[in-house]
């Protein structure tokens, strides 16, 4: 069953035309990694998918929710997709665990001692549970993504969207945070959608790799077809320049 | 020290509608600027509309007009004393003023506050009590604290409608003992016992919530 679907999709910003007739699919446990350029309109893909970008025509389901439907409840269409984003965006008023713990109290109504069980399980298998009593302000650079992550988790979501995760840090973060995504994509239930520079990442992680260059999608194949002989011109061209570093 | 002596229940009584009236519009002014703050910057049109337009007329009008405006229009209506004339008055009058100011603290919250908060499945309303307020709150605290004694001393409006505020008390006090020079300086001592311990509570409160950020 498809869990993320795309059909048609334009989205603009004023006269800027940001997405061009995106045509998509992403299966129920599914990882899938987004590449492309700088301004390819990775970013604004995958913000769609959780409605913090609105599209202008097609038509975008998300766990059988029809987003361009302005009668479609996105606060429950949220609940079962979290998102990590490039630069965390932790609560700045709350301490990592209640950052865990906050949204699962307040949407999910889940009963205070198994929310907190739940939120300590997690930052555990984030490496963090000494840290549950800190302000975000107190953590590192991956200390906060990881942070970030066992919020999205704590939701029990059925997808995870990554805006590049690891683009913010600093290089000797960046292994610890790719290790527990890692762990996620184990997890054969969970819909992983991943926009990254991390080449080394998609190889081993991804089932699928999609390119974009210029708002559209140009490439869609499975990782390994993409790393060995990817079809698009541009691809070809992007791997080399990435590679290189 | 015999005036202070003689007339002390006028005093107190008058200490006392001063610090009850501003008690009253501090905490109504918060909430309802705190209301027109957000109507200004939710996506519906008609509500930053509407917020707009309430700041801009509270604010730019004189406190005295729109008291006198409740005090002589309005109570043909409503029946209302002038004490809650002049309250109501301070509260509108005031709440235009923290209106703008938590309307800037909002503002100066990252946009990735609300994001996260929305993305992580709280409503717009969960995310603005429970992140983006807050924070906002402990940006503008220097200038709400800056609100709440400007509120204190403009309470004085009320002597002018019969208020029986601290102000009102004073004006009697220097009428019936023509000793108007150590009247209204027992009045502004008075008002001093309101907003000093205001003053310190609100740079106390400053300093706490830096550390706790």
């Amino acid at each position: 069953m498809s869990m993320i679907e795309f059909k048609n999709v334009e989205k603009y910003y004023g006269d800027f035309h940001a997405l061009k007739h995106v045509n998509l699919k992403i299966d129920e446990g599914e990882t899938v990694v987004l590449i492309g350029p700088s301004g390819s309109g990775k970013s604004t893909l995958i913000r769609t998918i959780n409605g913090l970008e609105e599209i202008q025509e097609g038509q975008l389901l998300v766990n059988g929710f029809d987003l361009h439907d302005p009668k479609t409840d996105m606060n429950r269409m949220r609940k079962n997709v979290g998102m990590v984003f490039q630069h965390f965006n932790l609560y700045d008023n709350k301490t990592t665990l209640e950052n865990v713990m906050l949204a699962p109290r307040l949407v999910l109504k889940r009963d205070e001692a198994e929310n907190k069980k739940i939120a300590m399980e997690l930052l555990e298998k984030v490496g963090l549970a000494d840290k549950a009593a800190n302000m975000p302000s107190e953590l590192s650079g991956g200390q906060k993504q990881r942070a970030a992550i066992a919020r999205s988790l704590a939701m029990r979501p059925k997808a995870l969207l990554f805006d590049e995760p690891t683009s913010a840090l600093d290089p000797e973060m960046v292994g610890d945070v790719l290790d527990v995504m890692r762990d996620i994509a184990k997890d054969s239930s969970m819909t992983m959608l991943v926009v990254t520079h991390e080449m080394s990442f998609a190889k081993a992680v991804a089932d699928r790799v999609i390119f974009m260059a210029d708002g559209e999608v140009l490439e869609d194949s499975t990782t390994r077809e993409f790393f060995e002989k990817p079809k698009e011109v541009r691809a070809q061209k992007f791997l080399s320049q990435v590679e290189h570093h | 020290m015999n005036l202070l002596q003689d007339n002390f229940p006028t005093f107190l009584q008058g200490f006392g509608y001063t610090l009850l009236s501003s008690v009253i519009a501090l905490v109504g002014s918060m909430i309802l600027g705190t209301g027109f703050a957000i109507m200004q910057i939710v996506p519906q049109k008609w509500a930053r509309k509407i917020g707009n337009v309430y700041v801009q007329v509270f604010r730019n009008i004189p406190l005295l007009i729109i008291t006198f405006f409740f005090f002589l229009v309005v109570s043909k209506y409503i029946k209302m004393s002038g004490f809650t004339s002049g309250t109501v008055a301070l509260m509108l009058y005031t709440s235009a003023f923290i209106a703008e100011t938590v309307r800037a603290g909002i503002l100066s919250v990252d946009s990735g506050q609300m994001e996260g908060a929305r993305a992580n499945g709280l409503s717009f309303a969960q995310a603005m009590q429970h992140i983006v307020l807050p924070q906002a709150f402990r940006i503008s605290l220097p200038s709400l604290g800056n609100q709440f004694i400007n509120l204190v001393k403009n309470s004085s409006i009320l002597a002018f409608v019969g208020g029986l505020d601290l102000m009102y008390q004073g004006n009697m006090v220097a009428a019936n003992t023509f000793d108007t020079f150590s009247t209204y300086i027992i009045v502004a001592i008075f008002y001093l016992v309101i907003t000093l311990p205001l003053s310190y509570y609100m740079q106390h409160l400053e300093r706490k919530l830096k550390h706790a950020a």
